[in-house]
């Protein structure tokens, strides 16, 4: 009797651990589809003037189809500006972020941090696309003109939310004793959140920064607004400039570079790769 | 008249409430003596904890919990002073040793002085650690490792790091709250060993769950019962001949 009731259990629990298998494969399927996919296509175009040449004219393209040539040049101009719009972004994002989190962290009862503790989240449920259209509005109009300045503007704005929050979870769980000895010592309240908090949390805070950077990088819809895209290389912040995944936009739609797609695809996942795995050893090995 | 040296420390009808209903603390009245060692005892949860953080304010930090009475500090009341200047005075150190864990034991001796924002000469730096880490009996142990983090080192060498951490700020007292209790028997010999002779530079208020160590390092003992302060006098006169009856019980053993 109880016997039988015993293996009935376990016969469940069997098939429960099946299911669960199943269905874990089953969501790995598509992850591993589109890597598969993305690798086998673009692999064979990545080589050292993919990364050093900028984007051919859809003409010079044509001329090495034609010939049976693949196609030359490759996407620095691209690669060039995510990296400057990036590089701006952080620069103006963290600093902000971190201050504004640490603020939430130290003040949950505040009126003010409860406000902007809210439009965070909101600000984070905002579409891109709505992002890139009021950078627009705010940065390109008045700039007359598309800009890496106002494409970096767009990732600001969608950074923060990410860097804010994770800065703000890092410090709430750091234990208050740190805290309490800094104050102990006579410190005010801003010195103990530079000398001991912020150092203590910067762990936490930095793969925070990395995601943040990897959940933006591969934004088009918001840089389609501003930074608008260009087919050489430069070095300007107040002209259009390309980014990417821009690229790989313009590479869709047009029939003669249709083949770059691939290379650039790549590329981009295998950084946004790169940047989560880096996040999740580096917060695996601060926490321990 | 004699010339009587007035307390360094002085309760006066201090009360402390986390909650508007209960007082952790309730009505405590006490002097404290310069250079002198208090022990507190009491069973768990009678307001030890709440009554040594009411020194240093760190009540403060927390909205919701109130302070009433008065506690002097040379004859002035802590209690209306600014709390940065209070707790340059008076120095903490925690149940949990808790160096900081981004510094290295170097930076963890001076970061008393890093947190007020005062500058030191390189030479004073090394000094600063050199006589403090000596004091805390750590030096020899620690001088060719200065630059590791203070979470390297064990329990008891941190907790003494900790307790070098506050001295190097030269405060007039110092407060313990259950220094020894993570320790094993050979750190809290040499932490009490410690304490003695810091008499001579500091007033301690020690919270202890050990009456041993209270027999051993204190000249002064305050027994404290459901927030209130029962008994205060001279320890071995509490120890030999308590006179409350909750004193009684609680060293005999008969209260938790
Ligand atoms: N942060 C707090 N909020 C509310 N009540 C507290 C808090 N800390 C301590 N108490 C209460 O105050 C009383 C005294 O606590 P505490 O001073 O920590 O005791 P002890 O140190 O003697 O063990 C206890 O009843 C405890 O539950
Ligand atoms: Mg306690």
């Amino acid at each position: 009797m109880d016997k039988r009731k015993i293996r009935n259990r376990l016969a469940k629990d069997n098939a429960l651990l099946w299911a669960v298998c199943i269905l874990a494969t089953l969501t790995a399927v598509p992850l591993f589809a589109i890597l598969g996919e993305v690798f086998l296509r673009g692999y064979d175009q990545l080589s050292w003037t993919f990364f050093t040449e900028p984007t051919p004219t859809a003409y010079k393209a044509m001329v090495a189809i034609e010939a049976g040539n693949s196609i030359p040049g490759g996407i620095a101009n691209g690669i060039i500006g995510t990296m400057i719009m990036l590089g701006m972004a952080v620069v103006v994002a963290v600093p902000i972020g971190i201050l504004c989190g640490a603020f939430l962290a130290e003040n949950p009862k505040n009126r003010f941090a409860q406000m902007v503790s809210y439009l965070t989240d909101l600000l984070q449920g905002t579409p891109s696309v709505i992002i890139g259209i009021v950078v627009y509005i705010w940065v390109v109009v008045p700039m007359k003109g598309y800009s890496a300045i106002a494409g970096s503007v767009a990732l600001v704005i969608m950074m923060l939310p990410l860097i804010i929050r994770s800065t703000e979870e890092t410090l709430k769980i750091l234990p208050a004793s740190l805290k309490e000895a800094g104050l102990a010592l006579g410190g005010n309240r801003a010195r103990v959140m530079l000398k001991v908090q912020l150092p203590a949390a910067f762990g936490g805070i930095f793969t925070g920064v990395l995601l943040a950077i990897s959940r933006v990088i591969g934004e088009t819809a918001p840089l389609m607004f501003t930074a608008l895209g260009c087919s050489f290389i430069r070095f300007t912040i107040d002209k259009p400039i390309s980014a990417v995944p821009l690229l790989i936009w313009e590479f869709f739609n047009d029939p003669n570079l249709q083949e770059l797609i691939w290379g650039a695809s790549l590329f981009l996942l295998l950084f946004v790769l790169t940047l989560n795995l880096t996040a999740k050893y580096l917060a695996k090995k601060w926490n321990q | 008249m004699e010339s009587v040296t007035p307390p360094i420390l002085e309760f006066n009808k201090t009360c402390v409430s986390y909650t508007k209903q209960t007082m952790a603390v309730k009505y405590v009245s006490a002097a404290i003596d310069k250079n002198t060692i208090t022990a507190i005892m009491g069973p768990s949860g009678c307001g030890k904890s709440t009554l040594l953080r009411a020194v240093n304010l760190m009540h403060n930090l927390y909205p919701n919990i109130r302070v009433d009475g008065e506690i002097l500090l040379n004859g002035e009341n802590i209690l209306s002073m600014e709390p940065i200047d209070v707790r340059r005075r008076v120095g903490m150190v925690f149940q949990r040793p808790a160096p900081f864990p981004t510094m290295s034991i170097y930076d963890n001796v001076l970061s008393g002085y890093v947190l007020n924002g005062i500058r030191l000469s390189k030479t004073e730096k090394d000094e600063t650690v050199e006589r403090c880490l000596k004091s805390v009996a750590l030096w020899d142990e620690v001088n060719d490792v200065l630059n590791k983090k203070g979470t390297f080192l064990s329990g008891g060498q941190q907790q003494r790091l900790c307790i070098a951490r506050a001295l190097a700020m030269k405060p007039d007292v110092l407060l313990m709250d259950e220094p020894t209790s993570a320790l094993d028997p050979i750190a809290t010999a040499h932490i009490e060993e410690l304490m003695q002779e810091l008499q001579n530079e500091v007033t301690i208020l020690i919270v202890t769950h050990n009456m041993g160590q209270a027999m051993r390092i204190s000249s002064k003992s305050m027994f404290m019962y459901l927030g209130e302060l029962v008994e205060y006098g001279d320890t071995a006169t509490m120890f030999s001949n308590p006179s409350d009856e909750r004193t009684k019980a609680y060293l005999t053993g008969k209260m938790g």
